[in-house]
């Protein structure tokens, strides 16, 4: 038998509306209570946590870890680790992989991978449609069977509704939730950038708010003919916000999240064309980073993620209208969040934050996860809300260094990541 | 003169300080001069090797360049997108990385992308002359524009510039808007909506989808070649219906004030954004434009291979 004892921290574990100085038990990977450790006198672990926030464990629900098919930018075992460095005890990895998990037998692979090789725990998701080309379902029930956690083209979109909605009627008899990457092909076109000023300046394509808008209107819309949760993932937009606030006061089954990029950084970072500051979608105007903001504070937003997005600096390194889109964020966004949502704008305290990285994922995907209850699965992360340190990407776990946030000074970082009882990350 | 050059590259206008649009403008005084020797050459860039690496096709813009260059004695290379190794998957730093290993000191690049010419001038030695990205800049165009303005009109600041046609695709526009505006023009932008972004206002400069409220204020029209064909997808219903609405055609150029100048930088297309009468009429300026355009872009191989040294 195994204890652990993390003592004198701030417990905050929002799923039983804990928050208090008190010391946390695990037995045999397993969160505890005190009486249950009375006669434990082997392998004791203390853990010093005073000053430090003792949360569950972080779920990042949107993450890319590139295997199978593109190692060279990410594995299975060097995105778990970066997540680890994170702060984070589980993430949900996106299926634009080769081979795409539109079968049963890859999502085995990438269990069974993990499994054998991740030190965090990796849920995978599954295509929405055969290799997410948005014409024909993939076999969802099977998926299921296989181990999913929800379904999505993420990267992709489907363009024909009634295609979505038979995918969002059949998960629903499945019972898994659909994640959409919102993003309407012909508004978008060739965009790279947000269509704003700085486009119009720089000649650079628009990707205007309205490609996304537009279908977050259609999710609207079929979560409410479907009665099924759709979730939004990396919403970037004032009338994103606006229109999932409207949405959810009805009690539609809609729901967003929100990139740390989205809300640190502007269109403006793009004028000197350096491709890590190319996203997708596009980083916005600041009335669009003030509307995330506000919609973090009101509840509108309900998941803070990453969209962990690596790529190889060969394929960074190019011209801006030909480099592909995104950034690594597992090692900077819980930083970044605290930094920005709770210290510098002051929008949620630090207890709605771990709550939107814990029971609100949990809740969307049904995960036994994000909670220090008694007998759950001992996931914890350690935190230092105030401590102050200068991203260095030359110092990431991650196999790639695409970060637009390297040199920055932020205040707040995960210390420690125990998965299972485990301690498999330390400061 | 108290201005100094402190440009190791060209790749636009609009972080250019208006001193040293200025101080391009008069260094180019010179080498017009030059032109019309009988011996037309000068020593300035002897021993230099100047790269023309145009990704992209173009004729008289390379030419320009390569004669600008042998001007002033550097030894010049042409290489263009299908002679270059970029076809073969080689990524434009490599290909670029290979070209400065043979130690060229100006690098004279053309490419269809938006900020091409940054990306290599912030990994490169050498100067990079930006000789048109993407939709970007095309900033020795609008240093020619200028110059040729200020030959005709004496000045720049103060006067109506009004820019016609598809904006929106158009580097020669970007370029002209950054650079007139900082030498104190009233520039009005026309053209279909669809290709007249709005997001331009926000620099001061004007908008107008009626060209006949246009063409009688104007003291310079500066007309862009309309690339029907380009286009992605229909911008605007066709070619007919544009030279209804804004084809500076014989009949609109009797709004025009006498002494207002037509400017293209070419190649233009007859009877589309301007008639052909119209283009050869004594108000146009379009050759003067490119015999314009040697002296300036000798004035900044000039300038900014003196910096590489």
């Amino acid at each position: 038998m195994s204890t652990t004892t993390i003592r004198n921290g701030r417990v905050v574990d929002p799923a039983n509306k804990r928050d208090e100085i008190a010391d946390l038990y695990i037995v045999d990977q397993r969160i505890a209570q005190k009486s249950d450790i009375r006669d434990q006198k082997s392998d004791i672990e203390e853990i010093d946590a005073k000053g430090l926030i003792v949360a569950p464990g972080l779920i990042d629900m949107h993450v890319h870890l590139r295997e199978p098919g593109f190692s060279h930018k990410e594995t299975i075992e060097s995105g778990a680790r970066a997540a680890a460095a994170g702060g984070f005890t589980t993430i949900v990895c996106m299926p634009n992989t080769s081979p795409v998990p539109d079968n049963a037998s890859t999502i085995a692979w990438i269990r069974d991978r993990a499994s054998a090789i991740a030190r965090v725990n990796v849920l995978p998701t599954g295509a929405i449609s055969k290799g997410l080309a948005g014409e024909e379902l993939a076999p969802i029930g099977s998926l299921a069977q296989a181990g999913i956690v929800a379904i999505t083209d993420d990267g992709h979109c489907i363009q024909n509704h009634e295609v979505m909605r038979r995918a969002v009627e059949y998960a629903r008899m499945v019972g898994v939730p659909v994640l959409d990457h919102c993003q309407d092909y012909n508004l978008v076109g060739n965009g790279v950038v947000h269509e704003g000023y700085w486009s119009t300046l720089l000649g650079l394509p628009g990707w205007p708010a309205a490609g996304e808008e537009a279908i977050v209107m259609r999710n609207i819309l079929l979560a409410e003919l479907c009665n099924h949760p759709i979730h939004c993932q990396h919403i970037s937009t004032a009338g994103s916000v606006r229109l999932l606030r409207e949405a959810r006061s009805r009690g539609v089954k809609i729901s967003g999240e929100v990139c740390p990029h989205h809300i640190a950084l502007t269109d403006e970072a793009v004028q000197n064309f350096d491709t890590n500051h190319k996203v997708n979608p596009p980083l916005r105007s600041q009335t669009d980073v003030d509307a995330l903001l506000e919609g973090v504070a009101d509840g509108t937003i309900s998941i803070l993620c990453s969209d962990h997005a690596p790529h190889a600096d060969f394929e960074k390194e190019v011209e801006f209208d030909v480099a592909p889109f995104g950034i690594i964020g597992l090692e900077t966004e819980l930083a970044l969040f605290i930094d920005l949502l709770v210290h510098k704008h002051a929008k949620i305290d630090i207890v709605r934050l771990i709550e939107m990285y814990t029971v609100e994922p949990a809740r969307l995907l049904k995960l036994d996860a994000g909670t220090l209850s008694p007998g759950s699965r001992a996931d914890v992360t350690l935190i230092d809300p105030a401590l102050t340190w200068t991203v260095n990407v030359d110092e990431f776990q991650s196999a790639s260094r695409n970060s637009p946030f390297d040199g920055w000074k932020l205040k707040g970082r995960a210390v420690r990541t125990i998965v299972g009882g485990t301690t498999v990350w330390k400061l | 003169m108290t201005t100094r050059w402190t440009q190791k590259d060209l790749l636009g206008l609009r972080e250019l300080p208006a001193e040293e649009i200025n101080f391009v403008l008069e260094t180019a005084d010179a080498f017009k001069q030059v032109g019309t020797r009988e011996i037309k050459k000068v020593p300035a860039l002897r021993g230099k090797t100047l790269m023309n690496f145009f990704v992209e096709p173009s004729t008289r813009t390379r030419t320009s360049f390569e004669l600008a260059a042998l001007r002033l004695s550097a030894d010049v290379i042409n290489i263009s997108a299908t002679t270059s190794s970029l076809t073969k998957g080689e990524t434009l730093k490599d290909t670029a990385r290979n070209l400065e290993a043979l130690h060229a000191d100006i690098l004279v690049l053309r490419h269809s992308s938006a900020g091409a010419p940054q990306f290599l001038a912030n990994r490169l030695k050498a100067s990079v002359i930006n000789a048109g990205d993407g939709a970007h800049e095309h900033p020795t165009q609008a240093l020619l524009d200028l110059y040729t303005i200020r030959e005709r009109r004496g000045k720049i600041a103060g006067l109506r510039v009004a820019i016609v046609g598809d904006i929106l695709f158009s580097r020669v526009a970007r370029s002209n808007i950054f650079g007139l505006l900082k030498l104190g023009a009233h520039v009005t932008l026309v053209g279909p909506s669809t290709l007249v972004p709005r997001e331009f206002e926000k620099l001061g400069v004007e908008i107008s989808h009626k060209i006949d409220d246009v063409l009688p204020k104007a003291d310079v029209v500066n007309l862009l070649r309309i690339q029907h064909e380009r286009q992605r997808r229909e911008y605007f219903p066709g070619i007919g219906e544009y030279i209804r609405l804004f084809g500076l055609t014989k009949e609109r150029a009797k709004l025009l004030k006498p002494d207002c100048l037509i400017m293209h930088p070419g190649p233009i297309n007859r009877g589309v954004e301007i008639d052909s009468a119209v283009a050869d009429g004594l108000q146009s300026v379009i050759l003067d434009q490119v015999t314009n355009g040697l002296a300036v872009r000798m004035a900044v191989l000039y300038l900014c291979g003196g910096i590489s040294a």
